[in-house]
């Protein structure tokens, strides 16, 4: 140990001005945002807050597991997975229809438009855009189902250009020069090369779609989420702590599932 | 070519998509599982054109222009997004508290009872399980449902909301260390175990090195994700810009919630520099 020299030490643990420095000003700029929000982490673990947390959390147990109750959480459940696949399936339709013009088969000033409002309706999120059609539509699911459709087909609309783009030219080309009508040049030329894309981004935004739907009944859209939401300002502790229960073995599944279904394509060298 | 594809078919042959009845088919079951999610779903585009709605939206959408830029309203603006700023930095480093002891313990590649079949191997085996299970359970529960718990147990405000990304990116910060920590090059920190370090040795000397980068650009992602996050999640009163955009809607001032819509966009784009930024700089 002594034989080794300090600038050989200071090498072997790659001392650098730079990176101290770096550490330095992270540990201020994380140590003005806990002063700005005037917060002291040191607090939550005194005695006091510990027992306050005790109570709140014993409140939430045990859940209930009624079957009357599960029945209703099983609605719930239904009613999200019915929004996120109506939402994802309008997406993928109305997605399709924009990626025409965003890929530039109208030319270049359809092109830029489409992008714009495609990357408009994937700017604003899914929470913002339920608020919103709440408004537009009323309580209920189908608010929730036209936020995710407008959100997502900005995701997917964008995904879908990008397909179209890169996909190989040459069917398309022997069909046009045969003398094939534009529409069936595009329904048997192209959509054929790029359909298994489409279908794979669709399927993992539904997945997506799935989270997010347990939450947008937060703003009033549905599902899940608006039955803890409900559940929570009665002070109805116990059916909360079984929706949460709900939307986590939602999530776990939905996981479970995808994981599945990819490593079954991965075998079958998809 | 052209002429021999034809006359190799019998005249009469109709054209027809070889594929029509299995598409067919597969529409037709499309439609029926659909026809009652629809109903679940309560689909009802009617609505859109309600009247009572339309008046609603147009009145509202309507003041959308010319967005609010006084200067009062604006202050508010500027301190509230310095507010969700503050809550994703300081989230997510609690976050790396919680995330950095629970990854340690789920890496196989600081485990010294799997280097040979030696004492304690069951043990580790169970403490890993549950140290899997409670990061699945924080980062399976949304972090919006995090901050509407935690809401009621702060009150309203953005210590709920710091909390609530801690919880819920310590979840996901946890599962990705322990994941980059397996995935680089074990051997130096076999080596350090197998020569009798301790485990916190064995991560300082023989991992950490070969993987701090990775670790720490994939944490700078995680503060781009936890700020948008940070955005949501005032929507339950968590504080922010997200709180200023709930109380804007709930009065139906579009001028308002265009302006708030305008600084969150920025503040995403701004976010996303830094991130693309810092890692740059780290790679």
């Amino acid at each position: 140990m002594s034989s080794i020299s300090l600038a050989e030490r200071r090498q072997a643990m790659g001392f650098c001005i730079y990176c101290w420095l770096g550490l330095a000003s992270l540990v201020v700029v994380v140590w003005a945002s806990f002063a700005y929000l005037s917060l002291d982490p040191m607090r939550l673990f005194t005695a006091e807050s510990r027992g306050y947390m005790g109570d709140f959390v014993r409140r939430f147990f045990p859940p209930d597991f009624s079957a009357d109750y599960l029945q209703r959480i099983g609605k719930g459940a239904l009613e999200t997975l019915a929004i996120s696949a109506i939402g994802t399936l309008i997406a993928a339709a109305a997605g399709l229809l924009l990626a025409l013009p965003a890929s530039g088969r109208f030319g270049g000033v359809a092109k830029s438009l489409t992008r714009f409002l495609l990357n408009f309706l994937r700017s604003v999120p899914e929470l913002v855009w339920a608020a919103l059609m709440v408004l537009a539509a009323g309580l209920g699911p189908f608010a929730g189902t036209l936020a995710l459709a407008l959100h997502t087909t900005g995701v997917l609309g964008r995904l879908f250009a990008e397909s179209l783009e890169n996909a190989p030219r040459e069917p398309a080309l022997a069909l046009v020069e045969s003398g094939a009508p534009a529409t069936l040049v595009f329904v048997y030329g192209t959509l054929p090369l790029v359909t298994p894309q489409l279908i794979a981004y669709s399927l993992y935004r539904w997945e997506m779609n799935i989270r997010m739907a347990t939450i947008l009944g937060f703003v009033g859209a549905g599902g899940l989420g608006q039955m803890l939401y409900y559940e929570l300002s009665l002070l109805h502790e116990a059916q909360a702590s079984s929706v949460i229960m709900a939307m986590l073995a939602l999530v776990v599944v939905v996981d479970a599932v995808s994981a599945w279904v990819r490593r079954g394509q991965i075998r079958a060298g998809g | 070519m052209m002429s021999a594809l034809p006359s190799a078919l019998p005249p009469t042959a109709p054209l027809r998509d070889p594929a029509a009845l299995s598409r067919a088919g597969w529409t037709l079951a499309a439609l029926l599982v659909l026809w009652p999610l629809l109903h679940i779903a309560q689909f009802r585009p009617g609505d859109l054109f309600d009247a009572r709605n339309l008046k609603v939206m147009g009145n509202f959408v309507g003041q959308f222009f010319p967005p609010n830029t006084s200067p009062e309203f604006l202050g508010f603006a500027f301190k509230a997004t310095l507010e969700t700023l503050a809550m994703a930095t300081a989230g997510i480093a609690l976050a790396m508290l919680l995330a950095v002891p629970l990854g340690l313990a789920l890496s196989h590649s600081l485990s010294i009872s799997r280097i040979g079949p030696g004492p304690g191997r069951g043990l580790g085996e169970v403490i890993r399980a549950a140290t899997r299970f409670v990061l699945l359970v924080l980062r399976g529960i949304p972090e919006i449902v995090w901050a509407l718990l935690l809401v009621r147990a702060f009150g309203l405000g953005p210590a709920a909301g710091v909390l609530a990304v801690a919880v819920t990116y310590g979840g996901m910060l946890g599962k990705v260390y322990s994941e980059i920590l397996e995935s680089g090059d074990t051997r130096p920190a076999r080596a350090l175990l197998e020569s009798g370090s301790g485990r916190l040795m064995a991560f300082f000397y023989g991992l950490l090195p070969g993987s701090a980068q990775e670790l720490a650009s994939y944490t700078v992602y995680r503060w781009e994700c936890a700020v948008r996050a940070s955005v949501i999640m005032g929507f339950v009163g968590a504080g922010g810009l997200g709180q200023l955009m709930d109380q804007s809607m709930k009065m139906l001032n579009g001028g308002e919630v265009s302006s708030i819509l305008i600084i969150f966009l920025l503040l995403v784009l701004l976010a996303d520099a830094i991130s693309v930024a810092i890692r740059r700089l780290l790679a």
